[in-house]
């Protein structure tokens, strides 16, 4: 009896064992980095009878810039937004599988959604500056919280503001409005805002598609600067970018996911019909 | 063939061209007309007297608008009070909560409440809003009311205005970019948070000015007011009493206006009041969106 | 602080449901008070007969006189509405294409028009009338009520012409069309469902509106056989008859007000399915 006892034991723990070498087999078949920060598994978008995305398993490694590259309209920012569950705010959107973020789940958590959305900071296309001035808008993250210390908020916000490389084109007109600006200046105000509630991941949507080449420049050298301490998600259409930033690059067509891995293997060898024909008609 | 071409588009553009000239003038042409029939009591009288004194007795020649537009103003806070946050909450609810089924129902919910006669909504009021103010709202109070009266007037016209100010409410909401809520959001600030700090801060002129065009529909309504609101000149700051508004004024009195000299010219002057007032606030408010919609 | 954000939230979710419901209710509730009133007193009579001798005692009769002469006012103030307005709004969106400025300029004049109250119109259209050598008629009635609506009818056109893409002027321009040219065979077809709206908010507005004619187009128990005679309307026969002390009279009055409901609610809701029904129309192009 006890021995048979014991053998059962023996046997789920080598089955959980087969398990464990099946799944790092696989990591290492298809080249995944260790530590993913987001893991998305079987996750499906319709809206209403279109299917955005279909089936996306995903592993996102931390302290990386991970960007999801693909056509127009295939979806990329629907995942992007399904991240931070943005996606919430459409009602016709349908939303269907897993999204782990450091092993927590979120897609379908029912608690503090404001909570979760915390845990990354978002860049528009466009920056959205709240209509308020430049200090307050660095300050709604603590506002928000309902943190008063006065000290505390002031050297968060020329904290940030130097991370980004704006204290010192700002520090004189802080409580200015953020409208006077240029665009650039404008879209690193938004990401400093961002990080002031200390986000783990930042989610970037076609971050440099309304600014000038300079500008574009900027947040691109903030971004390598910034991966060492955030996991960082960029959607773009530009082949050129992709080259420049990433570390992993994801090929989406048509709501699917077609390749992943480093760029050099993926723009030196693309394997699928999709990828080559985007790589020759992006450049 | 190429005559009859010419012709047609000669003519196609005279007329298109007199139409357009037409309509521009025509608020140009109502205002002098009716500054001229207003002529003889402006120069008979000073514009202090007729503005400032509380006295009205046309047939002993004596004409002070005061309880009219102090009675046209009281009635139109009244309705503003009441209809304010029920067209703020519910702009609030259609654009950031609803299902959109819910919206286009409600966009129809919307245009029938404009679309119903002015005449009607008085009948209500004769039914339903004058007993309850009379009966109900008045002993609750402890006071003694026949129900027509200035909240009446007040209540009946929140409701009428509440479709216009609200469509314009939802206009002013849908230009706020969602770019912006997603900014707010994703701070980690509630749906309401984000409508508090960013989309009301957002949208403050194309609410401030619903609210001022809300204001120059109210004090300009005439007939549902008219009916529920008693229509007795007095100055008074007890709502359960009876009011009268400078348009019921004009419409209560034309029969007899012939009749008393310089009556017809005092209702003419009324009226240009009326005209100027709310030209003056529609121009301003229209401005102000048009101005900031450029920014 | 968490849980006062939570609790704030969901507080102010629930009262502005509440208050979007409440509108709901509060039309709901309109028509329901004035259809109960209306039909139980509405009868063939009051359609299809004119008030006779002893009508305004409790005696028999109907409002035909009123329906037949707001019917009149409405149809014939719309008419000039749209030939005046349709070619202006077709002007605004032609030949002013490229000049914003003045189309800018336009459409704030005609918003502030459309916000002049029709208290006001009314006394210019008595002012008028007096100044013609007119007494209160069909025709003073058509056209104070015509200067109210034609505002009504240019902007909620121009609202759907607007919204044409400027691909198709250019397009019908390089093919060798005038503007004139352009207006009519363009934008009037692909407009034509913005036409269709625009009319019925006019009719609409034209027909429930008393203020406008009150003084201009009179009261008669009789049919208006001309235009210089005066004509009964809708909205006073209920004003009228509301007044009453007797409540036959004042019976007569909600049937009127339930006669006049149905007109409108008929009208808006034609408006809105000719609306929805061009638009997704249009969307297959």
């Amino acid at each position: 009896m006890i021995i048979t006892l014991n053998d059962t034991i023996m046997k789920e723990e080598k089955i959980q064992l087969d398990f464990a070498e099946k799944l790092d087999f696989e990591t290492k078949n298809k080249q995944i980095p260790e530590n993913p920060a987001v893991t998305i598994s079987n996750l499906n978008v319709w809206a209403s009878k279109h299917h955005i995305l279909k089936n996306v398993e995903l592993k996102i490694p931390k302290n990386k810039i991970t960007v999801l590259l693909g056509p127009s309209g295939c979806g990329k920012t629907t995942l992007l937004k399904s991240l931070n569950r943005l996606t919430d705010l459409d009602k016709e959107l349908y939303v269907s599988g897993n999204i782990f973020i450091n092993d927590e789940e979120i897609l379908h958590a029912k608690k503090d959604i404001p909570e979760i959305r915390r845990k990354m900071g978002l860049l528009s296309q466009k920056p959205y500056p709240l209509p308020v001035s430049i200090y307050k808008n660095m300050t709604y993250g603590f506002k928000l919280k309902g943190i008063r210390d006065k000290k505390l908020i002031n050297y968060n916000v020329e904290l940030r503001l130097k991370e980004v490389g704006l204290w010192e084109e700002v520090k004189d007109r802080l409580h200015s409005s953020p409208d006077k600006l240029s665009i650039g200046q404008q879209q690193r105000l938004c990401l400093a805002r961002g990080l002031t509630v200390k986000p783990h991941i930042i989610l970037a949507d076609e971050p440099t598609s309304a600014l000038d080449p300079t500008s574009s420049k900027i947040i691109e050298d903030l971004f390598k600067k910034m991966k060492n301490q955030y996991t960082i998600i960029v959607v773009t259409h530009v082949l050129r970018q992709a080259h420049r930033l990433a570390d992993n690059v994801v090929f989406m067509s048509d709501g699917e996911i077609f390749e992943q891995g480093s760029p050099n293997k993926l723009f030196k060898n693309p394997e699928t019909q999709e990828l080559k024909k985007y790589l020759v008609d992006g450049n | 063939m190429r005559l009859k071409r010419l012709l047609y588009n000669r003519f196609g553009e005279i007329w298109m061209l007199s139409a357009i000239t037409i309509i521009l003038l025509f608020p140009l042409v109502i205002g002098i007309a009716l500054f001229i029939k207003s002529d003889s009591i402006v120069s008979s009288y000073s514009l202090a007297e007729l503005l400032f004194s509380s006295e009205w007795l046309p047939s002993e020649g004596k004409f002070g608008f005061l309880p009219f537009i102090i009675s046209s103003i009281y009635v139109t806070i009244l309705a503003f009070a009441f209809s304010v946050p029920i067209c703020l909450l519910t702009a609030i609810y259609l654009s950031e909560y609803a299902p959109k089924r819910l919206t286009v129902f409600m966009q129809t919910v919307i245009d029938i409440l404009a679309g119903i006669p002015s005449v009607v909504y008085g009948m209500w009021g004769i039914l339903v809003i004058v007993p309850f103010v009379g009966e109900t709202l008045a002993p609750m109070f402890g006071v003694k009311s026949h129900g027509y009266s200035i909240l009446s007037g007040g209540m009946v016209l929140a409701v009428m205005c509440i479709p216009y100010i609200l469509s314009m409410l939802i206009e002013t909401f849908k230009t706020v970019p969602n770019g912006l809520k997603e900014a707010s959001l994703s701070m980690g600030a509630t749906r309401w948070e984000t409508i508090k700090h960013s989309i009301l801060k957002k949208g403050r002129p194309g609410i401030i000015s619903a609210f001022g065009l809300g204001l120059a529909k109210a004090f300009g309504e005439t007939l549902a007011v008219m009916m529920v609101v008693g229509n007795v000149v007095n100055i008074t700051a007890n709502p359960f009493d009876s009011g009268y508004p400078l348009p019921a004024l004009i419409a209560n009195n034309y029969g007899e206006m012939l009749s008393i000299p310089m009556y017809d010219s005092a209702l003419m002057f009324a009226a240009f009041l009326l005209l100027i007032v709310i030209l003056f606030i529609n121009l301003f408010f229209r401005y102000f969106i048009y101005k900031s919609q450029k920014i | 602080m968490r849980k006062i954000r939570k609790i704030e939230e969901k507080f102010f979710k629930i009262i502005s449901q509440l208050a979007t419901y409440s509108l709901v209710a509060i039309l709901g509730y309109i028509i329901f008070v004035i259809f109960k009133n209306g039909f139980s007193s509405l009868s063939w009579e009051m359609v299809s007969e004119i008030p006779s001798g002893g009508y305004y005692y409790g005696g028999d009769g109907g409002v035909l006189n009123a329906i037949i002469g707001s019917l009149y006012i409405a149809l014939g103030a719309t008419l000039i509405a749209i030939i005046i307005g349709v070619p202006a709004a077709l002007f605004i969106n032609s030949h002013l294409m490229q000049r914003k400025r003045s189309q800018n300029t336009i459409r704030y004049i005609l918003d502030a028009l459309w916000g002049i109250p029709s208290i006001v119109y009314g006394a210019f259209g008595f002012t008028l009338m007096i100044y013609l050598g007119l007494s209160a008629s069909l025709l003073a009635g058509i056209l104070t009520v015509s200067f109210l609506i034609t505002p009504i009818v240019i902007r909620s056109f121009d609202d759907v012409l607007s919204t044409i893409p400027r691909g198709l002027y250019e397009a019908s321009f390089s093919l060798g069309s005038t503007r004139t040219e352009t207006a009519v065979k363009v934008l009037l077809k692909q407009g034509f469902s913005g036409f269709i709206t625009a009319v019925l908010l006019a009719f609409g507005r034209g027909i429930g509106d008393a203020a406008s004619v009150l003084f201009t187009a009179g009261y008669t128990d009789n049919l208006p056989g001309n235009l210089d005679e005066p004509a009964a309307t809708l909205p006073l026969a209920i004003f009228f008859q509301l007044g009453s002390p007797i409540p036959e009279v004042r019976q007569r009055a909600y049937a009127a007000a339930a006669i006049l409901t149905l007109i409108i609610l008929i009208i808006s809701l034609s408006s809105r399915f000719v609306s929805r029904k061009y638009q997704k129309k249009a969307l297959k192009f």
